[in-house]
This record gives structure tokens, sequence and C-alpha cells, in this order.
């Protein structure tokens, strides 16, 4: 898969998909080349933040604020933006067909289509009234469906659910949500910080059933959405119904065309796919494996983000290979803020992770541990330094020295409670042997010039 | 193209409005306090202010409070954005403009038709006797006003933001120097015949504590206490703040004791969304605050050199110039622009675009401070929650998206950004100046 060098000036790059992942390849490829750019997207006419559809549907934002970039910011920095939808991949010729009709040419294709909700073939899911929620469309068909109804059902317990029940409750309608596992997100989640999301989730009046699936779903007359049946018989009376069991790339383009797909499209850790000059990032894309396992997908938004970033650097001739770091991630469950770094298995064994939960159920500290070594946090009702708990993580730093230090990790608001010590006095009561002081509470200090060079190197821009 | 708009329907702003029996209540009351206020203008209740007192302030003071109340029960603890985006009243509706031209309105009454407003302040009358020993004149009725505000739209924040510690003291903050520095302690200092000086307010944003004529004054007068004005006015302005500005940032001032900053935080709050968060609008905000700035220099300059050559060299020039920025900027600007504008361009119009205190305060914190609002990594989602909240217009999102601490001017570290931003990227610090990221 040798790619010819060519001076990036004189490419015209085409991007499908105006996503963060695509938006963020056309903003490093400008600058670094003054390659033509062109975005096309079948969803909106700007980048818009996907991460920001709930805000709109409960009314914190506009559809406008959620636009990161002023609409001339595309024009000042001649990335072309065109709304239409790709049908068509002639890979030989390099052309694209379009849904308008016309063709469009071009030199370097990134695949950046995003992803589409999963959909298990349960008998009434495309009635009128149930759907996912993924794109611009699917909102505005939302706010349709969910116009003065009284009661909704939201099914699968991940973080688009969660959203979905936020959102109608919101506007007062009566959620019920539905989800298999028998603790709310509990495949990511350890047991405690489950049961605490489950315990925020009722606290909201949200009629959470755990361990239950669904059936069907029951349409009326008209064939819009009447009821759910789940597996154990129950029907629940809804007027709308959110399916929300994940996500899977969206790789409908590539169809009829020459690019192998698996479960997304199919790209090595340059992104490059087996076509030469056809490159897939972010959700869509699909890592081949080395080992014959299921490749891996990335879904995330930071993710999508640095696929972006890395790809122009190949296509601009810095060809490294991909690494996205040590792990982090951050939600909103309702009211709850969680964030997490590093590896944090749902089933961490007990003698592997520190616990540390607030007697009112709404704040924790789990720090997890292979070999007396820190290897992971998660945290909740609380914020930690992405930079610090990073750093603490690849320089292996033992139990003791994180507990120490840990003032330094702590993010949250000038004059928040600090719960640090709590943590430690619980360590200290166990392990009275290894006994630990902390060393300082939270709040700037240095925190070392490596640091801060990783975030200079780290900041896309 | 084809623009992508989402429709809100009528009946879901309908749904956001609560019923709370209290909230209907309140309103009610509040409206009649507002009606029996206004009907006083024709003079029918000036032989009976105490009475009048009550019915008007009284009843509209307990009417907005009981309209707030019901918020404890309302919603958990936690941002309550909810529905702001479909009310009309904030998003420069109908009622949003007829709101602003009422606000506007009492400014320029209060301003330049003082004799329209003469009956009502009869309704500050009982306040100023006790507090004062004399008669209401119009400025202790706005006075009265603006302090009943904060003090209302205070509770309304502190219900608002009743899970986070940040924002309940420094509400309580700006209530306590509203309270105690702009209203009890001016009264009081006049019972006892002393200067009327508020502490809390230094050059330039109240420019004349640094006129010859009010520091000739002040240090020439013959009772220690307004010497100490006079000295407090100039270390103040010269020392006090700049070593504040340099530990803390503008927010020590801005968020915590201006009583500007005070009506922003609290009566402004609902609209702290309407600022204009474009590129376009920044270059206009830094044109402006630091003309605002330059003038005020220029005028206090003149009037020092008036002073010191007795007039010989300018005449009575720098006079009527200081009196243009009386009238343009402390009058027209400060109030009629800065509060009239709340509905309709946010509640930070007059500290972002006017404000020669703030322009200061700005470039130290600009370029010499230990504040910055650190971003987390690469945490951000770029949802865009920051920038919609802030009252200043910082694109927020703009900078922590590309992971840079956000180290503005204009910021006046209200701690919004911080606390909408649902994965816990935005935070307000104080460190080494050195290691602020640009």
């Amino acid at each position: 898969m040798t790619q010819t060098r060519r001076d990036p000036d004189t490419l015209h790059v085409v991007i499908i998909g105006n996503g963060v992942a695509g938006v963020t390849a056309a903003r490093h490829i400008r600058k670094g080349s003054a390659a033509a750019i062109t975005i096309i997207s079948s969803e909106s006419d700007y980048f818009y933040s996907r991460t920001a559809l709930m805000y709109i549907y409960m009314g914190h934002m506009t559809f406008e604020q959620t636009k990161p970039y002023e609409d001339r910011f595309w024009e000042k920095n001649r990335i072309d933006l065109l709304r239409d939808h790709v049908t068509h991949i002639d890979a030989d010729a390099k052309q694209l067909r379009l849904a308008s009709g016309d063709s469009f040419g071009y030199d370097v294709l990134i695949l950046a289509t995003g992803s589409q909700p999963n959909k298990f073939g349960w008998p009434g899911q495309d009635l009128h009234g149930v759907q996912g929620l993924y794109s611009l469309q699917d909102l505005q068909r939302m706010e349709q469906y969910t116009r003065n109804i009284g009661e909704a059902v939201v099914v699968g317990g991940g973080l688009i659910g969660i959203e979905m029940a936020e959102m109608m409750h919101s506007r007062r309608i009566d959620v019920t949500f539905l989800v298999r596992e028998e603790s709310y997100w509990n495949n990511v989640l350890p047991p405690d910080e489950s049961a605490m999301i489950n315990r925020h989730i009722l606290s909201h009046d949200i009629r959470l059933h755990l361990s239950t699936e669904l059936e069907e779903i029951l349409p009326d007359s008209r064939g819009r959405v009447r009821a759910v049946k789940t597996k154990t018989g129950e029907e629940i009376p809804c007027a709308f119904v959110g399916l929300t069991a994940g996500v899977h790339p969206n790789i409908g383009v590539c169809e009829g065309s020459p690019v192998t797909t698996g479960r997304g499209i199919l790209i090595n850790r340059y992104f490059e796919t087996n076509i030469p000059d056809i490159y897939a990032i972010g959700d869509c894309a699909e890592f081949i494996s080395e080992n014959g396992t299921r490749g891996r997908i990335e879904q995330l938004w930071y993710t999508a983000r640095m696929h972006g970033e890395s790809v122009a650097g190949v296509i601009l001739g810095r060809r490294a290979e991909y690494d996205r770091g040590i792990l982090f991630n951050s939600a909103k469950f309702f009211d709850l803020e969680y964030q997490t770094y590093g590896d944090v298995p749902s089933d961490v064994r007990d003698e592997d992770s520190l616990y540390w939960e607030h007697p009112d159920g709404t704040r924790c500290i789990r720090i997890v541990m292979r070999d007396g070594v820190v290897t992971g946090f998660n945290l909740i009702g609380m914020r930690y330094r992405h930079q610090v708990c990073e750093r603490w993580i690849h320089e292996e730093r033992p139990l003791t020295y994180v507990l120490e230090h840990l003032g330094e990790a702590n993010f949250d608001p000038e004059f928040s409670h600090q719960f640090e010590d709590r943590l430690i006095g619980q360590w200290n009561e166990r392990h009275p042997d290894q006994a630990v002081h902390r060393v300082r509470r939270r709040g700037l200090r240095r925190l070392g010039t490596s640091a801060y060079r990783h975030i200079r190197e780290n900041a896309t821009s | 193209m084809t623009t992508v708009q989402i429709h809100i329907p009528d009946e879901i702003q309908r749904r956001y409005r609560s019923d709370h029996p209290l909230r209907r209540t309140g309103l009610a009351l509040f409206g009649i306090g507002l009606l029996i206020f206004v009907v006083g203008a024709t003079g029918i209740f000036s032989t009976i202010p105490l009475l009048y007192s009550l019915l008007s302030l009284g009843l509209a003071t307990t009417g907005a409070l009981l309209f707030i109340i019901p918020g404890i029960t309302e919603r958990k603890p936690g941002i309550d954005n909810d529905g702001i985006m479909f009310r009309p009243m904030l998003n420069r509706k109908s009622v949003a403009w007829l709101t602003a031209i009422v606000f506007t309105g009492f400014y320029v009454l209060l301003y330049w038709f003082p004799s329209s407003l003469e009956h009502m302040v009869v309704a500050s009358d009982p306040l100023s006797w006790a507090l004062r020993g004399k008669a209401a004149d119009r400025w202790f009725l706005y006075g009265t006003l603006y302090t009943l505000a904060v003090l209302v739209m205070g509770a309304r924040m502190l219900i608002k933001y009743r899970h986070s510690r940040y924002h309940i003291i420094r509400t309580l903050s700006v209530m306590f120097f509203q309270l105690v520095f702009a209203m009890l302690l001016p009264s009081i200092l006049q019972l006892f015949n002393q200067p009327e000086f508020y502490f809390h307010y230094f050059w330039p944003l109240k420019y004349d504590y640094l006129f010859p004529s009010k520091i000739t004054f002040l240090l020439e007068n013959s009772t220690r206490l307004a010497v100490f004005m006079g000295f407090w006015a100039i270390v103040m302005a010269f020392i006090a703040t700049p070593i504040l500005t340099y530990f803390y940032g503008k927010r020590w001032y801005c968020s915590w004791v201006c009583g500007c900053g005070a009506l922003a935080e609290t009566l402004g709050d609902p609209w702290r969304q309407l600022s204009d968060k474009s590129l376009s609008a920044w270059r206009i905000e830094r044109w402006m605050i630091h003309s605002v700035l330059v003038f005020i220099t220029v005028v206090t300059l003149l009037l020092w050199i008036n002073s010191a050559t007795e007039g010989a060299v300018l005449g009575s020039f720098s006079y009527s110039f200081s009196r243009i920025y009386g009238f343009l900027i402390g009058a027209m600007f400060a109030g009629v622009i800065g509060v009239g504008f709340y509905p309709l361009m946010g509640s930070r119009v007059w500290c972002r675009f006017g404000c020669p205190q703030a322009a200061i305060l700005g470039l130290i914190q600009r370029f010499a401070s230990r504040f910055r609002i650190t971003t987390n990594g690469g945490q951000c989602i770029s949802c865009g929650n920051c920038s919609t909240y802030c009252e200043m217009g910082i694109d927020v999102r703009w900078y922590a998206q590309r992971g840079q601490d956000i180290i503005r001017a204009s910021c006046v570290g209200c701690g919004v950004c911080s606390s909408v931003c649902p994965r816990g990227v935005l935070n307000l610090e104080n460190g080494p100046v050195s290691e602020r990221l640009h």
C-alpha cells in the first residue's frame, strides 16, 4: 500500500461527513497545506456539535449555538462546504456520484461518515414515533414525535439512552427506561458506580426497568406506536419509543465500491483503506486487527478528533502510526458528572481498586491498580485533571504516591468541598502499615514543564 | 443550500411555565405592587408614604420572592437551563422589547425628567428617614430599587446555583456589598453629616473620585474620615486594584464587589445568554471600552491641568469636557443602555463595551495576572454551553476545544462556564503567570 508522494498543495481533498472527525481533518490539512478542500454532508450546512443535540431539545442552546465556528470561518479558511449526499464512489475514476445527480472528482478521499443507531429487528421498530438519536434529522423527528405526548419509553442502557430520558424529562414527559442489563451501563461501570447512577435516574422520577428486554413495539390503528411489550409480557403504554441500543458504523457509501468493509470501513493504523488515496476516520472506521479478533471501532468524540488530526498528518506526508494514548472519557448523567482516565474494568476486583463513596451517594472516587501500580481512575460528582491522571498512569506511579499527591489531580471549582482526605483516611484505616499523608490540597502549581509541553502538543490547532 | 432549523412549537413553551400556586400568587402580588407604584406617580399617595411604600415596594418584593421560592422544590440542585431558549422574555421577543423599553424609559425619566418621578420618590421616604434622617430624593429611590433588585434576584441566584459553593459565596458577596457599601453605609454617613462616599467604587468607574475638586475637598476636609476617604480613593485606584487583579483576576471586583456587576449577576442573570459571541462583537468591544478609558483619562488629566494652572490654560474647556463624559458615558451608557438593554443584549453590555474600570482591570488580567480559566486536557466535546452562557460574549469553546487556557481581558470570572460544562472541562484558577497556556 505505497502511496506516491505528491505535493499536498496541488491536491483536491474531499471529505465525506462534516462531523468532528472530518472537520478536524480539514482544518489540519488547511493548516499544513494549500490543498483544495471540500467537505460534503447531507446532514447540515455547517459543522455543529453532535454532542449538543440534547441541549437544543432541552432549550439550553439554539442550533446556531452548537456550531463551533462562525459561518465565515469556512470561507476564510478556504474549506468548501457542499450540502449533498454521496451515493457512489468510483475509485478508478476518482469520482463521486451525488444524490443531486452531479459528479465530483477528488485526488484524496476521506470517509468520515459516522454512525447509525442500531436496530435489532424488533417488531414495530419502524413505526411512526420510534427512532434512535444520532443526527440533526433525528432530533427534528424527535421534536415532532414527542410534541404534546405524555409518556415515552427509552430502550437501551447506554449514554444516548439516558440522554433521551433526560431530554424528555425536561419537557415533563413521563419516561420509562428499559435496560437489558441488571444495572445501568454495567458493561462499562463497576457495580458501585452503576448503582449510583441507577439511584440517580430513579431520583429524577424516571421509571427505570432493569433486566428488562424489549419484545415488540405495538402500533395503534394509524400505525403509530401505542405501547411496548417487554419479554416478560408487560405492556407499557407510550407515544414515543427511543431506541438507543448503541450505534454501528455508517458504511453505506462504500457499497458498490472496492473499499473493503467489515463492521466498519477497514483501515490500518494510518487510516488507509485498501484503496490508495481513500482514508476512513472517526466512527465509521474499523482498525484491522492483527490477530484475527474483531477490529477496534472508536466512537468517542476525542478519538474522532485525533483521527482527523492524524489522517491530516498522513496526507501531508508526516506518516505516523496512530496512537490514541491513555484512554479517557466523560459523561453527564442528569446532574452527575462522570470522568474516567486509564483502564477501569467493569469487573475490577476489590483487591485491585480503592473506592470511596460520599455518604450522600452522589460522589465517588475509584482508583484502580495492577500490582500496586495505578492504572485508572473513575470519578463521579467530582472533576479530576486529565494531565495529572494521565501522567501518573503513564509513569506507573504506585498507589501510595498517588494518594499522597491526590490533591494535585482535583479540578473541582474553588470553594467546593474536597474529599481526598476521606479516601486517604479510608485507606489508612484499612492499611495502617502503609498509611500515607496527603502532601497538598488542590490548586494550580507547577504541574511540571513536561505536563505542559504535553498539553501544548495535544492542543489541536 | 437548505438551512436546518429546529422549530420549537408553542405548546412546548407552555409546558415550561410553572403553575405552582405560589408562583401565580407571587406574580399577582408583584404586578399589583408595580401598578400601585406607577399609580403613585399621580401623587395620590403622597400624604401616606408608609402605606404607599408597603403597598408598592413591599408588595412587589414579597411577590417576587414568592415567585422565586418554588424553584427550590421544582428542580433538584444542579444546572437548570431547561427551556431558556424557548422563553419569549429571554429570546428578544415582544415581551423582552417591552421590558427593555420600560427599563430604558425609567432611566430616561430618572436622569432627564426627574420631576416626573417626584411623587414616586415618596415610596422610599420611610426608608430614607429611617436610614438618613431626611426625605428621599430620586437617587435614594433609585438606590432602593437597585438594592431590592439585587437582593431579590440574588435570592434567585442562590436557589438556582445552590449546588455550587462558588456561586453561593460570590452571590452573597455582591448582595452584601450592594446592601452595606452601596446602601447602608452612604446613608449612615449622611446621617452623621459626613460626605456621601462609596468605598467600593473607585476611579475610573466612579470618575469624580479622582477629580481635583473631589480629592481636594476630601483631603482638605476638617474631619479625619473625609481625609481617609481621599486616601482610600487614591490607594484603591492606583495600588490595591492592580495588586488584587494580579492575584485573582478582575473577578475580585467585577463579579464579587462592583454594584454594576451585582445587578448583572442577579437581575441580569436570566439574560446572560444574549451576549453576542461573534468576532466582530469582540472587535467592537475592544475599540469601545478602551476608547472610554482614554476618554476618562484625558478628562481627568485636563481637569488636573486646569486645576494646577487655575484655569489659565484651558479655561472652562475641561469642565465641559467632563460634563460631556458624564452625560454620554456616566448616564447614557452606564445607566440607560447598560441596564435598559439587559433583555436585548445581555446583562453585561456596560461592563463589556463601556466600563473604563473593566478596561483597566482587563488589561492587567490579560497581561499580568495569575488568573486564568484552565482547560482540562482533551475532555472538551465542543458542545458550546460555555460560550452560550458567557455573559461577556467570550467564545469559551474556541479555547477549550483547542486545549488552551482562557485568558481574556473581558472575563469577569463569574464561573458559569465552568458550571454549565457537562464534562468538567473548565476551572477558574490562580497560578503562575508564566504557565498560562495561550
